[in-house]
């Protein structure tokens, strides 16, 4: 970094939204990874409370038919759609950036070879992909964050490979390349950490997208039964909404504020990692 | 310029076809590489009689090599012979025709409503950039796609259909409504208020931050300036000559977005129980009814596929400096 250039965290700190976004985030994984000191009920016990008793004391999002509390669910529910959506990002960045890396390298035959299949994956609804992928080898919680990135890795692929051919040909990479470094020290030694950064945000995006995706297949019936999910307690809210409104409005509102807490993140690192971004 | 176009058209459609047959082929690849027998995808369903798992099998080659098999079903695909539902006892391509009607209506009046509103205000929000205004805009934008689509049907559907009882709760039509005339048509257009609205949210966000991105570009430019030397209105040259240039990525992405349009669609039917494709792909799911999943598959993916080459000949059409080739 250049003398005088502002830290990373004093950029990041100018953009507010982000940061009461990553404070946000940090307060709904720490519900997620403590649970029980926060939400203190066991999530699958019927009967701890009466049936569909409105929020209060001490059922803060009250309970659902089978006097199940609620908020002590959500906090189980925020550890697999967060579990979710960090497996299914993550992976997804990762087979993204071997594409991406290895076409935008190697270019020519390899490349079109590659990029043909990127579009492929990209033109194909992804979502009733990963519908048909999850109930032709069943809802287990594997398949699920296999079949969601398998909806993202394209995206990443594009992003890695325009990066890699523009520093491909950078004075340093071919200084490396005359000092005799191996094309695997080149490509994860010396470009792929100068392009991490567009990575780095889209991977924030893409955990948002992953926890609505694992929601709407939940929705549909494909959660994967023997965990509760977030999207799976929206899915069991469908038939008692009507009657009681907590059952959705609160496991919905703790997805929409993850999503919405990943979104202004990935805002506020794209304004740390693109020097472009900074002007405003 | 038309006979130029139609060609163009034609040779989009052409390049498509690969496409549809991958589709097919990633169908064939679920059937067999699944953990089963891959009669058990083709039927559905296991009461099915002796004599039609032997028809089945022989329709499909089962006893031949993969190959053979592969270009049976290609053969069966391509007559659009998508199989047959023993659960809705019924061929998968009518059941999934006579559902698309109430799809398209819902897709189509949310897609009107929200691009055309998403445009707008992008426009407005696009000439007070970081002002009051804007920021909220673009803060609300951001809260519509952060959400999921059916949970946003869900609280729309307590707080407007339950609570306040202005819409109906579910459904196309009311039960003892009139089935024609212009009596019909306001029956259900109530009914598709709410879900139209739930549905328009995340694409009326996305219209609305990219207008607002490419008009703030579009107004940066000089044939801007040159237009406001000119003399010319304000509002002359914010919606003929900017809008005109802005909202030409945001077809783009109407298009590329398709995809994503019709996931949404799945999801807003299953809360309101609109009676189209999504509803029908949410029974199929429930039913683990493989024929008809692969037929919607199948039929909604070559919907994807036709929306990109449209996109491209519209595309094509309102910026005269594309190049057909």
């Amino acid at each position: 970094m250049a003398p005088g250039a502002p830290s990373a965290w004093r950029i990041f700190r100018r953009n507010r939204a982000a940061v009461v976004a990553a404070v946000v985030l940090s307060l709904l994984t720490a519900l997620a990874l403590l649970g029980p000191p926060l939400a203190p009920f066991d999530p699958s016990r019927t009967g701890i409370g009466p049936s569909m008793a409105a929020p209060g004391a001490p059922h803060w999002f009250g309970t659902d038919e089978l006097g199940r509390d609620v908020f002590s669910r959500a906090a189980g529910g925020m550890r697999i759609s967060l579990l979710v959506g960090l497996g299914a990002a993550g992976a997804a960045t990762l087979i993204g950036l071997c594409v991406g890396a290895v076409a935008g390298f190697f270019g020519g035959l390899l490349d079109d070879a590659l990029m043909r299949v990127t579009e492929v994956f990209q033109v194909i609804p992804r979502f009733f992909l990963a519908i048909l992928l999850v109930a032709f080898f069943g809802a287990g919680l594997f398949n699920i964050i296999f079949s969601i990135a398998i909806l993202g890795w394209p995206e990443v692929a594009r992003i890695v490979r325009a990066e890699v051919l523009t520093l491909r040909s950078r004075p340093y990479v071919d200084a490396a390349r005359v000092a005799g470094a191996s094309r695997a020290r080149l490509i994860f030694g010396e470009i792929l950490p100068n392009a991490m950064g567009p990575v780095v945000v889209n991977t924030s995006l893409l955990v948002g997208q992953a926890m609505l995706l694992e929601a709407g297949l939940s929705y549909l019936g494909l959660g994967d039964p023997s965990t509760v999910s977030l999207g799976v307690m929206l899915q069991e809210a469908q038939q008692i909404m009507r009657d009681a409104w907590w059952t959705t409005a609160f496991p919905g509102g703790l997805i929409f504020l993850a999503v919405l807490g990943l979104n202004l993140l990935g805002d506020g690192l794209n304004d740390v990692l693109d020097p472009r971004a900074r002007e405003r | 310029m038309a006979p130029q176009l139609l060609g163009y058209a034609a040779r989009r459609l052409v390049q498509a076809v690969p496409m549809v047959f991958v589709i097919i082929l990633i169908n064939f690849i679920l059937i067999h590489s699944a953990p089963g027998d891959p009669i058990d995808f083709l039927l559905g369903s296991s009461d099915a009689t002796e004599e039609y798992i032997a028809q089945v099998r022989r329709e499909f080659g089962l006893d031949q090599p993969l190959p053979a098999q592969f270009f049976a079903y290609v053969g069966k695909v391509v007559s659009f012979d998508l199989g047959y539902s023993l659960r809705f006892r019924e061929q998968v391509l009518s059941l999934i025709l006579d559902r698309l009607p109430a799809t398209l209506l819902l897709m189509g009046s949310a897609l009107v409503c929200s691009s055309l509103l998403g445009i707008l205000l992008g426009a407005v929000a696009a000439q007070r950039p970081y002002s009051a205004a804007d920021n909220a805009a673009t803060l609300v934008a951001l809260a519509g796609y952060s959400m999921p689509v059916f949970w946003l049907g869900q609280i729309m559907l307590i707080v407007f259909a339950l609570n306040l009882a202005w819409f109906p709760t579910q459904g196309m039509m009311s039960l003892r409504a009139p089935r024609e005339g212009f009596a019909m048509v306001l029956d259900i257009a109530h009914h598709l208020v709410l879900p139209v609205a739930t549905y328009s949210a995340y694409h009326l966000a996305l219209v609305f931050r990219l207008t607002r991105v490419k008009m703030q570009e579009t107004l940066a430019q000089d044939f801007i300036t040159t237009a406001r030397a000119k003399g010319l209105p304000e509002g002359r040259v914010v919606y003929r000559h900017a809008l005109r240039n802005a909202m030409l990525p945001v077809v783009t992405v109407i298009g590329l977005n398709f995809g994503f349009m019709l996931a949404g669609s799945v999801l807003t039917e299953t809360v309101f129980a609109w009676p189209g494709t999504g509803r029908l792909l949410f029974d199929a799911i429930g039913a683990r009814d493989y024929p008809l999943l692969m037929g919607l598959f199948t039929v909604l993916s070559v919907m994807v596929i036709l929306a990109n080459v449209l996109t491209d000949v519209i595309y094509a059409v309102i910026d005269p400096r594309v190049v057909y080739r």
